[in-house]
């Protein structure tokens, strides 16, 4: 290390692994991992996102979980949260319609609307 | 590879490994194995987060939930229910007033803090460099080695304001100008980590939770001031930090940010750590450069002063652990900012180290200024059980115990000496109304002679005969004119001693005769403890009327002086009792009582003795 | 063996406090006899009066042989303020030692020590590096217990 510049790509960097602890995040996707959601297979759906997410080293996105929603009938329910746009809730969800999620609404921000269930609040 | 969703942070700090946070991470470490969850979350380290007494804690990102007071067993449940179902466990959140605190931000001890040293403490991996830089690490280092000259970086510190944190409160600007000016071929710049006084810990937090921080502090003043060598003199009893500083150093050194022209400015450092062997005088800063030397850690007077002839005869600096952490943040965040906190002559923020008997005990930094009442009250919480507050003790064996009275006083270097305390090192001993003060204060007393290094004779003859007349004082032989003897010596030893400890020692002693003078009289005239604290002046007695003759005090009484029956009662011979407690202890029901003064017994028997003894001499 | 650990270190004055640290540490009775004061005498050139000079100022070395495991029990005021002294009884009479003394079978030496900063969990004791806190007589048994039963 010798300049500045240095230092502020390695503090970039480092800023991206800490992205958990309230960094800049554009997209928070939330799995439902209640009871009913993880019986219907929220685990491979959570994998399945961390996985995607990080074969493409999208840096500004975060994976978290939450508890039951009260959408048993549509489990495993997932919610992507994005700032200044309404929430989109996907329902039915599983590996595959992650892999596309991911590829249409996080990557290129098109929402997928077959999977939607709801949006806003 | 996977992407994380969870960031677990446990502490670390020495508070909340000696409660077995350690065994906690290892316990997370099988669990999130059995669920096969192990890729998605991150483990972290952390320093000290602040609120010992819940240990030990942790703090879960990215919701920010703090849990309290967890045990192995809570760990399956916590990545049960938490991390596999997104269903925090509520039952270890902090609870305050019927309801349920969830986040760390929430939890009321953080409210009146301002993190300016501690700022990453508890929040980043002590042990990564990266974790660091991250927050903003190494950037002031960098911007002071290529865009400032010496001379505008003691300038910044003197416009911040910033004092010494490790006691007098000292300028630090002066210290270091005094250095930059003194012309020589070696300079040498001390990081003084022989925190010592009973009570505090702020030091050993910071340098065990944000090492990086106080090495880069150290450049920056080393590049200030032309030092190319530095020290780290820790306390052998730190093990923790020690290796956190080795491991700081090792890695700044390994990516350039230490050695050889560091930021291509040509600035060459390098640092080493040194430790102690347990002598609390070694946290005076001649006595310290002694012992890095090899030698015993005497004082020595000044002049000269270290900034003249300090380590190996050349200029030294002596800092403080807590100074050096914060000079980074006044260079990333401006000295005005700095300045804009606290009062009008002590700026900033100071970290206090709040033990006791005091609901939040643990490690808090907030504004110069901010009241006791709002320190022990609103951060600390308040007082444990239905005990009212009676005295708090600041700066440690050298401070003084400041009363109710002096609540609303502001926490600052003048306002706390004006009243016979001091800063000190911030350590902040709350007492409840249980406690004698003159027990206190021997206790104190009993600290100092036993750290006094015996050089010069005010402090080692003086503090002894101080000790012995506060022992006559407890054990009932106290005699009319001990206040003022103690009064008398305390401030001869104040003038006469060589180094900080003996000028300071007398502090606790003169702080509770002028505070509360009338338990001295009352041990004295009345040989009564009102607390029943000094054993000597108080007893034990058994009510007869609630004792049901179960016999079990009897029984249990290493002196058998207990007699009785089941018919009779039981009755203590209060000449042979020790009081050693065990009758009180074991009474099912409660029948026996402490009682305040000398038993007429006793007393009769110590008059016995006496006119015994003066017989014999004629 | 002693002058094996001199040889670590370069022949100056300012390594002895390293020195008697690495000596007492690694020696199984945990102090400093007056052979090795001897060999770091010869190897730093310093006279022996100064060696032990220096190994009396600090606490922390011992010139008597003493136990496997060293309990240092904080006594200082937050320590006390939170019954301290209740742990000392405890401690001496489950080993049946007084302070500075060790255990027959040479398993512990019961010691009293400044503050060690963990003052936040108080009362606290460390064993050889291990800190233990907010003890109470039976938590200390306890640990007492499961070290004597380590081995």
């Amino acid at each position: 290390m010798k300049t500045l510049a240095d230092l502020k790509k390695i503090r970039e960097k480092a800023q991206e692994d800490m992205k958990l602890r309230g960094g800049n995040v554009r997209i928070k996707i939330v799995v439902g991992m209640g009871t009913s959601g993880i019986a219907m297979g929220a685990r491979e759906v959570m994998k399945t996102f961390l996985e995607e997410i990080a074969a493409r080293n999208l840096t500004d996105v975060m994976v978290t979980q939450t508890g039951e929603k009260g959408l048993s009938s549509m489990e495993p329910v997932v919610d992507l949260i994005e700032e200044g746009k309404p929430k989109v809730t996907y329902g039915n969800m599983n590996p595959d319609k992650v892999k596309k999620v991911v590829v249409e609404h996080i990557v290129n921000g098109r929402v997928v609307s077959d999977y939607v269930v709801a949006t806003g609040n | 590879m996977s992407l994380k969703r969870i960031d677990l942070l446990i502490c670390c700090g020495s508070g909340c490994v000696s409660a077995g946070a350690l065994k906690i991470k290892e316990r997370f470490h099988e669990v999130l194995a059995e669920h096969n969850i192990a890729n998605e979350v991150n483990i972290i380290e952390t320093g000290c987060m602040g609120p010992c007494d819940y240990g030990p804690v942790m703090v879960i990102y990215p919701e920010g939930i703090f849990y309290k007071k967890v045990t192995v067993d809570d760990v399956a449940e916590i990545v049960a229910e938490h991390f596999v179902k997104g269903r925090p466990v509520s039952r270890l959140m902090l609870q305050d007033e019927e309801k349920t605190i969830a986040a760390k931000k929430d939890v009321p001890f953080y409210q009146k803090q301002v993190k300016v040293a501690l700022e990453n403490c508890g929040y980043i991996n002590p042990e990564s460099l990266d974790e660091y830089i991250a927050t903003g690490g190494y950037e002031a280092l960098g911007t002071v080695l290529t865009e400032m000259k010496p001379q505008d970086v003691i300038n910044v510190i003197k416009d911040s304001g910033l004092r010494g944190r490790g006691g007098g409160g000292f300028p630090t600007h002066i210290k270091w100008q005094m250095v930059h000016d003194n012309k020589s071929d070696e300079k040498y710049i001390i990081c003084n980590g022989d925190e010592g006084d009973p009570g505090a810990f702020m030091d050993r937090s910071l340098l065990e939770g944000d090492p990086h921080r106080v090495l880069e502090g150290m450049m920056i003043a080393a590049y200030a001031m032309g030092a190319t060598n530095g020290f780290f003199y820790i306390r052998a009893e730190y093990p923790l930090a020690i290796k956190r500083i080795k491991m700081a150093i090792q890695q700044a050194k390994e990516v350039g940010l230490m050695g050889k022209d560091v930021f291509g400015s040509g600035f060459c450092f390098d640092a080493e750590v040194r430790t102690g062997a347990g002598a609390f005088v070694c946290g005076e800063e001649m006595a310290l450069i002694h012992s890095i030397e090899g030698q015993r850690g005497n004082p020595t007077p000044k002049p000269p002063y270290p900034a003249v002839q300090g380590l190996w005869g050349k200029p030294t600096v002596v800092n403080n652990v807590e100074t050096l952490g914060n000079i980074s943040t006044i260079f990333r965040k401006g000295a005005q900012w700095f300045a804009s906190m606290g009062t009008e002559k002590s700026k900033g923020t100071k970290v206090f180290a709040l033990t006791g008997d005091i609901k939040n005990t643990g490690l808090v930094e907030v504004p110069m200024g901010i009241t006791l009442r709002e320190l022990i009250f609103d951060v600390g919480g308040g007082m444990i059980g239905d005990h009212k507050f009676k005295a708090v003790q600041l700066g440690g064996p050298s401070g003084g115990c400041l009363t109710v009275d002096h609540l609303d006083t502001g926490v600052d270097y003048e306002s706390l000496k004006e009243r016979g305390a001091m800063m000190g090192s911030g350590g902040v001993i709350v007492m409840n109304d249980d406690k004698c003060m003159v027990n206190v204060a021997k206790f104190f007393m009993d600290f100092c002679v036993e750290e006094s290094c015996g050089k010069c004779s005010p402090c080692r003859i003086g503090l002894k005969q101080m000790l012995e007349i506060l022992e006559r004082i407890t054990s009932g032989y106290g005699r009319e004119g001990d206040i003022e003897e103690l009064q008398r010596l305390g401030e001869s030893i104040s003038k006469l001693s060589l180094c900080g400890l003996g000028q300071t020692a007398p502090n606790p002693v003169l702080s509770t005769i002028r505070y509360f003078r009338d338990e001295y009289e009352a041990h004295i005239r009345d040989k009564s403890c009102s607390n029943k604290v000094c054993l000597d002046l108080m007893h034990f007695n058994i009510d007869k009327d609630r004792c049901i003759g179960c016999s079990l005090c009897a029984r249990k009484c290493p002196v058998t002086c207990i007699t009785g029956s089941r018919e009779e009662k039981y009755t203590i011979n209060q000449v042979d009792c020790v009081k050693c407690g065990n009758c009180f202890d074991v009474c099912p029901v409660k029948a026996i009582d402490k009682v305040p003064g000398i038993h007429p017994a006793v007393a009769a028997n110590r008059e016995a003795l006496k006119k015994a003894a003066h017989n014999h001499e004629d | 063996m002693y002058k094996e650990i001199c040889a670590k270190y370069a022949p100056t004055k300012d390594n002895l406090i390293y020195i008697l640290h690495e000596i007492q540490d690694t020696h199984p009775q945990h102090y400093i006899s007056g052979e090795a004061v001897k060999d770091v005498s010869d190897y730093l050139k310093v006279p022996e009066n100064h060696i032990y000079g220096v190994l009396t100022f600090y606490s922390m070395y011992s010139t008597k042989p003493r136990g496997k495991n060293i309990i240092r029990l904080c006594e200082s005021p937050p320590c006390y303020i939170k019954g301290s002294d209740n742990i000392l009884r405890k401690l001496k009479s489950i080993l049946g030692v007084s302070v500075g003394e060790t255990t027959k079978d040479g398993k512990f030496t019961l010691e009293l020590c400044a503050c060690l900063g963990v003052c936040g969990n108080a009362p606290v004791m460390m064993i050889n590096e291990d800190v233990y806190g907010d003890l109470s007589e039976e938590k200390a048994e306890e640990i007492i217990d499961k070290i004597r039963g380590r081995n």
